[in-house]
């Protein structure tokens, strides 16, 4: 890394006259007749960098950017494991780059076929009647789910159901999709294993509840066992049962979202079907519905027709269109990718090793790390910070102190249920010398953390940017550059 | 002569006659960290014990506010508005709102300091 370069705007490396370019004269004194008020006063305020300069610049930057590619990415709640080079193969395909968005489906078959392809499998992995692959995110997904069950209590001509249950370990985005589709927020509790309270879940269900949201496993990597009662309550008072699916990851092979007695979910396809995620984005949150509800699903569908060909369809019970066209096609074709070459063993010992890496890393460190629910987790766990409060190390701390050891800090402080969140998810994608090493690692930081605590309270040490004011940048954020 | 009292979702009421002024402690600006906004009602508006009156938005987390008492605002701490993390500084000195207490009696229903920090531990 080199911090002359890193720690400077490209405006601070400027010199006046100073250019990376060097052209002839074009002997036109006349200037252009342009009127007055177009012609700026001013010149632009731009960077005279030479072109050595603006190469370095941009190349030691881009190296201080950290991802799966560059390192250990133990991100709890967001599946960041490795993106299968394969994958972008595919998508960059001239035949996938060159089509266009409008183009004629007789004249698109073989991208419609890698839609309907991906519906199907989704369809089949997640239990589901039918998918739509047209929401550009997880959240957009699960906006578009509960548009899907508005339009079907509509359907119905019942207009009274304006409440959304969610755990209090739900995502955020439960709620703020809920509010955004201009329903009621009704908050159920969690027990102390974790997993939501169906006693104080009876009361809330009534006729003015259209659906309820659950993540499962849950936002603390636990199952939820109590789904087939918690389906046969919902669907007892007229509600529909809503999958979050950003924990699908461990369930790959193994358990059904359908099966479960869900009737809508979402797939994050940046998360479990390894595309790119993030800033390396763009994202896809994919809609399933149980048989039934089809109908519902947001214009335009791809469907087969009986000749084995495939159409784009518009259905007029559709809750209408929540995009342009069909979605984020290359993602779509990213994540197709992933399926095809996993294979069907393959898909299923995803779900497993995830689980398994998950606790193998929990039980190593539960010593040290205040471990809040104990027993078998999945494809994640949450810590409530260090086993040894009495050294004012906080989790943020931690978290900091791992950066100066290469690696992306877990969540923390998410789920809101304990005080110290450190919440990790290490992935199917990770080696055993991989989770060996920063098992270590952690081992050292609470060691550290009580015989010098000042090596982790002052953390990070090693990096471009030591310690922000990140409130203050969040409360009065300084977007524009002016010398 | 004024007394302090606790609700168990994290606020105090500082009582003085009938005007009660209303912040959150110092245990839950601790516990949410850095306050990046505070939503505060208008004067004259109504408040009742046990709804909420506003939120407070930190780095971590967004919480309601609960009303201790049912009342009516008669003062906002507008410093928040431009200040918010002054909450942080010293929550009893930045309190949020005063209100003019309705019925005196919802007050034996809340803590006393011994009780409130019984159930901090």
């Amino acid at each position: 890394m080199n911090r002359k370069y890193y720690s400077k705007l490209i405006f601070e490396l400027s010199h006046p006259g100073r250019h990376g370019y060097s052209l002839p004269s074009n002997g036109l004194d006349t200037p252009v007749d342009l009127p007055e008020t177009l012609s700026r006063k001013t010149p632009p305020d731009l960077p005279e960098v030479d072109e050595p300069a603006v190469v370095r610049h941009y190349n030691n930057m881009s190296t201080n950017n950290f991802g799966v590619d560059t390192g250990f990415y133990p991100l709890g709640s967001c599946t960041m494991k490795y993106n299968p080079k394969i994958n972008e193969e595919i998508a960059s395909h001239s035949g996938m780059l060159q089509l266009h968005p409008s183009t004629p489906a007789v004249a698109a078959q073989g991208a419609l076929m890698i839609y309907y392809t991906l519906q199907w499998m989704l369809s089949e992995i997640g239990g589901m009647a039918e998918f739509t692959l047209n929401p550009f995110a997880g959240a957009h997904g699960e906006l578009t789910g509960l548009m899907v069950i508005r339009a079907y209590h509509r359907s119905r001509g019942d207009f009274r159901r304006t409440k959304v249950i969610i755990p209090d370990s739900a995502h955020g985005t439960n709620p703020a999709s809920a509010a955004v589709a201009g329903l009621e927020i009704v908050e159920v509790r969690s027990r102390p294993d974790g997993t939501v309270d169906v006693d104080d879940l009876r009361p809330l269900l009534d006729d003015t509840v259209a659906a309820m949201m659950m993540t499962n496993p849950n936002t603390l990597g636990i199952f939820e066992k109590n789904i087939p009662e918690i389906a046969e309550l919902v669907h007892g008072a007229g509600a529909l049962l809503y999958y979050d699916g950003a924990n699908l990851n461990p369930m790959l092979g193994v358990a059904r979202p359908g099966d479960m007695g869900f009737d809508v979910m979402h797939i994050n396809l940046h998360k479990t079907f390894s595309t790119p995620h993030g800033g390396g984005g763009p994202g896809s949150g994919p809609v399933g519905v149980r048989a039934g509800l089809e109908q519902f699903l947001p214009n335009p569908r791809v469907v087969r027709r009986p000749d084995g060909s495939f159409d784009i369809i518009s259905s007029s019970d559709a809750l209408g269109r929540i995009s342009a066209t069909l979605g984020n096609y290359a993602i779509a074709a990213r994540a197709l990718a992933y399926i095809l070459s996993m294979g069907r063993e393959g898909i299923m010992m995803a779900g497993r090793l995830a689980t398994l890496n998950a606790n193998y890393i929990k039980e190593s460190l539960k010593d040290l790390y205040k471990l809040p629910i104990e027993g078998v987790c999945k494809h994640e766990f949450v810590f409530d910070g260090l086993a040894d409060k009495s050294t004012g190390v906080t989790t943020l701390n931690v978290a900091k102190r791992l950066l100066d050891h290469g690696y992306h800090a877990p969540t923390i402080y998410f789920p809101l249920l304990f005080h110290e969140s450190l919440m990790i998810e290490p992935t199917e994608t990770e080696s055993l010398e991989t989770l060996d090493e920063f098992i270590a690692v952690m081992r050292e930081i609470a060691r550290e953390a009580s015989e010098t605590p000042d090596i982790v309270r002052d953390a990070p040490h090693d990096t471009p940017i030591g310690h922000p004011d990140d409130t203050q940048a969040a409360l009065t954020p300084v977007t524009t550059y002016t010398a | 002569m004024s007394k302090i009292y606790y609700a168990p979702t994290h606020e105090y009421i500082i009582v003085d006659g009938n005007i009660g002024t209303i912040g959150i402690t110092d245990y839950a600006q601790h516990a949410l960290g850095n306050v990046v906004y505070v939503d505060m009602p208008e004067v004259d508006d109504e408040v009742e014990a046990g709804q909420d009156f506003g939120a407070i938005e930190s780095v971590k987390a967004a919480s309601d506010l609960i009303s201790p008492v049912t009342g009516t605002v008669i003062e906002i701490n507008d410093a928040l508005a431009d200040n918010p993390r002054l909450v942080n500084q010293d929550p009893m000195a930045n309190w949020i709102i005063k209100v003019e207490i309705a019925d005196p009696s919802e007050l034996d229903s809340l803590l006393d300091a011994g009780a409130y920090a019984a159930i901090c531990k």
